[in-house]
């Protein structure tokens, strides 16, 4: 047991990899055999994973907030070495990435028989990569799981994916790795500066971060560009979307919903682990925090406009995700406690919604092929199980209390309000055409009379496809009704952050928070000198 | 026994459930059981909890029961807690009671439709929200209940999904309240911002503190019209009242017990609830009063043209909570409550004597094509004309009279009042009694139009008798000076809203009001009669000239709001979305392949294999290297 207890992270990583392995040596005509094993895999995946839920709370911090962590050499000579280390924003995305993992493969029982077993070993390898990327306490690991990630989505797009597989997944890759590179040229920058004034090279995070405030000013603002955009890229923020509804709509199911659910937190997640820790004082410039806050506003609005008048579900579930994940940069750019755990929050209850969401379609494709959502109406007639758990679903993802969206959203806003006012003005009006959207599609797809005839015969839901969204409906309700599990695992991680970027956040209790009475409205036009005093009265405003 | 109040919201909760899961499975007589058993239940403890807390007082008239701290994020800690004082005490035993009546009334009404365990499961899951918005200790669970009725009221206005034109009208419904309801919530963002918690008590107690001692800010205004916009878009006042009269698509049951009795009150009980904040702002106060005033005349005058008699009821709905926002505008707080729960019981019932008319005729919803119910369906027809002279305010028998009667003499003698307010009130009270006559006239006198297909039975026909009853003697708690001066109700709800204040130097009597009143009830009711019963033809004397018809028009189409809706909002963000479609981002991304592609065919072409060409490019290539260095 302790020898589990010690290595934990290091087990759930190769679990997958271990069953992929062994995958490679069960013949591909056995199908049944290789989805029984995909199946079994993940699962462990997940059960290897359940003890954190119990240990995370106890267990002490041993590096700085990170627990259960583990260092070993790796690549000496430039100072890489194989480092995990999991704190409560990682801890959720792990658990976010082994219960999806699970589940989507758990979709694909049925709806891949072509290469099944390249199928499964490359969701294996995909889940290898997402859980590193979450893990990674060193840089030049990370990139590497960032970059492994990248491949298998790439297949999976490309080889199981619509008819416009080759478009798509072409596209995917080519974006997203332009977004790698500089990050790269960013994280090599960051490691050679280091290097120069301490005459230490290390891709530690935590020596990095130690580090940050020595950074010259300008040196982070260029770092930070070069991260932004990788990360903005896989987030996507605006107007870096538009491969997301590419690659949704040709992906298989199972891809969807893992690309959804977990790849785009990619982004997010590198904004609150990397960009604000290690650059603070560019994440906290009042040009660059306009920047990313108007951009997460635009992504919010005009997402949930190009979603409506969408004829393909698929698409536009994906524009909405667009619009949700701007609700999660948002809340990042809040900087402050509400905004960040909100934004955890709500990148974990997009993972749960937009992934059931992705189910759900997948389930209706499997049985009729098309996903026009012309094709369908009164589908709730014939499959009235389908029919509720949609329902549910889409409840969620429009934030209705009681369900996890609302509690993700209110947070985000109160501290996008604690700001500045005008940012939550601006972003209910995404709440508003979010319901629009959703209603609008289950409306023309649920109810209403069921006349086309393909549809009459349709068959209801079986276990196994209720197995699949259960799960995912039982954590919305429990993010919904009692959050507050959630909340405190993150309380740590987010209050340090904040201290990092945002110093003069929190000297007095944060409940205290006020508006400031007079908003330091200065015309942009104002010279240098002017700006500093104006960021710092926001501050104060903010804090008094 | 006060430690029962969280089983109130539970057990209808608990019903939701049973049926939710096991409805299908359930025979009828059972699910009729558990969906009006629970209601049932839900309020025999609401009447014990008001026993109890009449015979023995909590100290301070206020009780608080703690469940659990909901989360609890940098100081943010909503707690899951019930809060019971006469304010929520009041609210949940109308909801409670006229509840039960309604599923009641239901369990027959609904009896052969398919979706009969949906719709108890749906009625269920609204009392339950509901209680929860009245109980709710902070304003975050009670904009839980808050968003909960309006998800209720969106399912169960789309009961009948197979007809498009419902779920159009139950999104409807959604958006515009959701509109409201957004408002709201940034309201609650700048009152936590301001406050550092959303418990109400506390709220209430720190921005008395705070913003009451000095001249109140534009922040406080911002608060309070904030609050009122999400009180509009819940309570169907202008400007959004346009989505209540397509509500009406749902079964009559839901409109009675949704649309009329109890939701629409939402946002007056959110005002009442906040009312610190109204006094502290007089510009958000008088912005209450004003939305009432303009939203009672308004409303008056479409109800007074509707053909469908549950529209028109719904724009009475409308009308009669514009009476109740004046009142809460000219701070007179428990007139509104008043107003309130005699409107909860002649409104249910109005509606669900509606509903034995409609069943009766084939479900024909036009009143033009009813008329000389009277011997058919008497116990329809007597009940219908009790509510509706409740409505209208019979003098000194009715409710409505005493309750309509209090508001319209407070518009005039508050704090807040003035006499242009208390004119509307009056010119309000003339629509009322024609419309509400109009009704009573067109539908049960004159000749016979329509044979009698269905008559109620005993579940239908007891709930409307109770409610008949309590629509008459509803009143006798409140009168005004000269007809005895009970006080009973303003006394027991002054313990958690402040008593009106009486501005000085009047001239006029609480006597006169009341006298104009009821001149006002009789010249509508003696308007109705000439138009409607005596001298149909006075009626196209009035439609026929150009400026009668499109006069008619206009308030027929509630003003016109929806046309102007649909060109201002609906049509603009509808036209973005279609055209931009395929994501016109992705055009600059396109153009990005589309020139690389460009330039790698004009590459491409250089590469011939031809090596004389090579050569020349070559030397063509050193000749001009040559010359660009010599002479630059």
């Amino acid at each position: 047991m302790p020898f589990f207890h010690d290595h934990i992270l290091s087990i759930i990583l190769f679990t997958p990899l271990a069953g992929m392995v062994v995958l490679l040596f069960i013949p591909g005509e056995n199908k049944n055999a290789i989805r029984w094993w995909g199946n079994i895999v993940m699962f462990a995946g997940f059960l290897v994973s359940l003890p954190l839920v119990f240990w995370f709370g106890q267990e002490p911090a041993k590096e700085q907030l990170f627990k259960f962590t583990e260092t070993h050499s790796w690549i000496a000579s430039i100072g890489a070495e194989y480092h995990l280390g999991i704190d409560g924003i990682s801890f959720l995305l792990v658990m976010l990435t082994t219960v999806l993992g699970f589940l989507a493969v758990l979709s694909s029982w049925t709806a891949v028989e072509e290469r099944a077993k390249e199928y499964y070993s490359m969701f294996m390898l995909l889940d290898v990569g997402m859980l590193g990327v979450f893990m990674s306490l060193d840089f030049f690991l990370f990139y590497v799981f960032w970059e492994v990630m990248l491949v298998p989505m790439y297949f999976i797009i490309g080889v199981w994916g619509g008819p416009r597989k080759l478009y798509a997944a072409i596209k995917f890759f080519l974006y997203t790795l332009a977004g790698s590179v500089l990050m790269l040229l960013g994280i090599l920058t960051l490691y050679f500066r280091y290097a120069k004034d301490t005459g230490h090279t290390t891709f530690n995070l935590l020596d990095l971060m130690s580090h940050s405030h020595a950074w010259p000013f300008a040196m982070q603002v260029w770092v930070f560009a070069a991260f932004a955009i990788g990360f903005a890229i896989k987030v996507p923020m605006f107007p870096f979307h538009t491969w997301l509804p590419d690659a949704h709509v040709e992906a298989p199911t199972a891809g969807s919903v893992i690309l959804a659910g977990v790849l785009l937190k990619m982004g997010t997640y590198g904004f609150i682990r990397f960009s604000l820790p290690l650059l603070p004082q560019a994440s906290a410039d009042p040009t660059v925090v306009k920047v990313m806050v108007w951009l997460s506003i635009i992504a919010i609005i005009y997402g949930a406009l190009v979603s409506m008048m969408q004829r393909d579900m698929k698409k536009l579930i994906a524009y909405s995700s667009v619009s949700h994940l701007g609700f999660c940069t948002l809340g990042i750019f809040a900087l402050n406690p509400h905004g960040l755990s909100g934004s955890v929050i709500q990148q974990i209850n997009h993972g749960i919604s937009t992934g059931a969401l992705f189910l759900i379609v997948g389930l209706i494709y499997e049985r009729r092929h098309t996903r026009e959502i012309k094709e369908f109406g009164g589908l709730s007639n014939v499959m009235p199980r389908y029919a509720t758990l949609f329902m549910i679903v889409m409840l969620s993802s429009i934030g209705l209390p009681l369900l996890n969206g609302f509690i993700g959203e209110f947070t985000i806003l109160q501290g996008a309000f604690e700001v500045q006012w005008q940012w939550a003005a601006w972003a209910v009006a995404g709440i508003v055409l979010g319901a629009a959207y959703m209603l609008w599609l289950y409306q023309r797809t649920m109810f209403g009379p069921c006349e086309n005839p393909k549809n009459q015969a349709l068959k209801d839901l079986n276990l196994r496809e209720m197995m699949t969204l259960i799960p995912l409906i039982v954590w919305a309700f429990w993010i919904g009704i009692y959050p507050k599990p959630f909340f405190n695992v993150l309380e740590a991680p987010v209050k340090q952050i904040v201290e990092t970027v945002n110093p003069s956040f929190g000297t007095h209790a944060s409940a205290k928070v006020r508006l400031n009475p007079q908003p330091a409205a200065e015309p942009a036009s104002a010279a240098p000198g002017r700006r500093v005093a104006q960021t710092a009265s926001r501050r104060a405003g903010v804090a008094h | 026994m006060l430690d029962l109040v969280w089983l109130i919201p539970a057990l209808p909760l608990a019903g939701f459930l049973l049926l939710a899961l096991f409805g299908p499975r359930l025979s009828r007589r059972a699910v009729a059981l558990v969906g009006a058993g629970v209601v049932l239940a839900s309020a025999v403890v609401s009447w014990l909890v008001a026993y109890s807390f009449l015979t023995s007082p909590p100290p301070g008239a206020s009780y608080t029961q703690n469940l659990w701290t909901w989360m609890d994020v940098a100081g943010f800690q909503p707690r899951m807690a019930l809060y019971l004082d006469p304010l929520s005490l009041v609210m949940m035993l109308v909801v409670t009671s006229v509840g039960f009546l309604i599923h009641w009334y239901s369990t027959e009404f609904m009896a052969g439709d398919e979706g009969y365990s949906r719709f108890f499961a749906y009625m269920n899951i609204f009392v339950a929200s509901m209680l929860v918005l009245i109980l709710g200790d902070n304003l975050l669970l009670l904009y839980l209940g808050w968003e909960g009725v309006g998800l209720s009221s969106y399912l169960l206005i789309g009961f009948w999904y197979t007809d498009p034109a419902n779920g159009r009208a139950a999104r409807k419904a959604f958006y515009v309240t959701r509109v409201g309801d957004t408002a709201m919530s940034v309201g609650l963002f700048l009152l936590f911002t301001q406050f550092g918690t959303l418990q109400i008590q506390d709220l209430m107690r720190k921005a008395h503190d705070q913003w009451g001692m000095v001249p109140p800010g534009g922040i406080a205004t911002a608060a309070g019209l904030l609050l009122l916009g999400g009180a509009c878009g819940k309570s169907a006042q202008l400007p959004l009242q346009v989505w209540l009269p397509d509500a009406m698509a749902g079964p009559t049951p839901t409109s009675a017990l949704i649309h009329a009795a109890t939701m629409v009150t939402a946002g007056v009980y959110l005002i009442a609830r906040t009312h610190v904040l109204f006094e502290i702002s007089p510009t958000a106060e008088l912005a209450v009063a004003v939305v009432g005033a303009a939203t009672l005349i308004v409303a008056g005058f479409s109800a007074m043209t509707q053909w469908d008699i549950k529209k028109s009821l719904a724009f009475s709905t409308i009308s009669q909570i514009g009476y109740m926002f004046l009142a809460l505008g000219v701070g007179a707080w428990s007139a509104a409550i008043f107003h309130f729960v005699t409107h909860a019981f002649f409104k249910a019932l109005l509606f669900l004597g509606a509903g034995i008319v409609i069943e009766a005729c084939h479900h024909e919803h036009s009143m033009f094509k009813m008329g000389g119910l009277r011997k058919e369906l008497p116990v329809a027809f007597w009940t219908f004309t009790i509510g509706g002279c409740s409505l209208a305010g019979l003098p000194l028998v009715t409710a409505g009279f005493y309750s309509k009667g209090l508001i319209i003499w407070s518009a005039y003698a508050s704090k807040g009042g003035a006499l242009g307010l208390w004119a509307a009130a009056v010119f309000g009270a003339l629509l009322t009694s024609i419309y509400t006559f109009r009704m009573i006239f067109l539908t049960f006198f004159g000749e016979a139009k329509s044979e009698v297909v269905k008559r109620p039975g005993t579940a239908m026909k007891v709930p409307v008798m109770i409610l008949a009853f309590f629509a008459v003697v509803a009143g006798f708690v409140e009168t005004p000076g000269f007809l005895g001066g009970v006080r009973v109700f303003s006394d027991f709800m002054s313990q958690a809203l402040p008593d009106a204040v009486p501005r000085g130097s009047l001239a006029m009597s609480e006597w006169g009001s009341e006298a104009v009143v009821t001149l006002v009830f009789f010249a509508g009711l003696v308007i109705a009669y000439y138009f409607f019963l005596k001298k149909p033809a006075l009626q196209e004397f009035v439609t026929a000239p150009a400026a009668g018809r499109a006069l008619h028009r206009f308030w027929f189409s509630d003003w016109g709001m929806d046309w102007l809706y649909d060109k201002v909002f609906v049509q603009p963000i509808l036209w973005f979305a279609r055209i931009n479609k395929s994501d016109f981002i992705d055009a600059f991304y396109g153009a990005v392949a589309a020139v690389t592609r460009a330039l790698w065919v004009i590459l491409r072409s250089t590469q011939t294999g031809r090596v004389r060409w090579y050569a020349a490019v070559v030397v063509a290539g050193t000749v001009l290297f040559v010359a660009l260095a010599l002479y630059l």
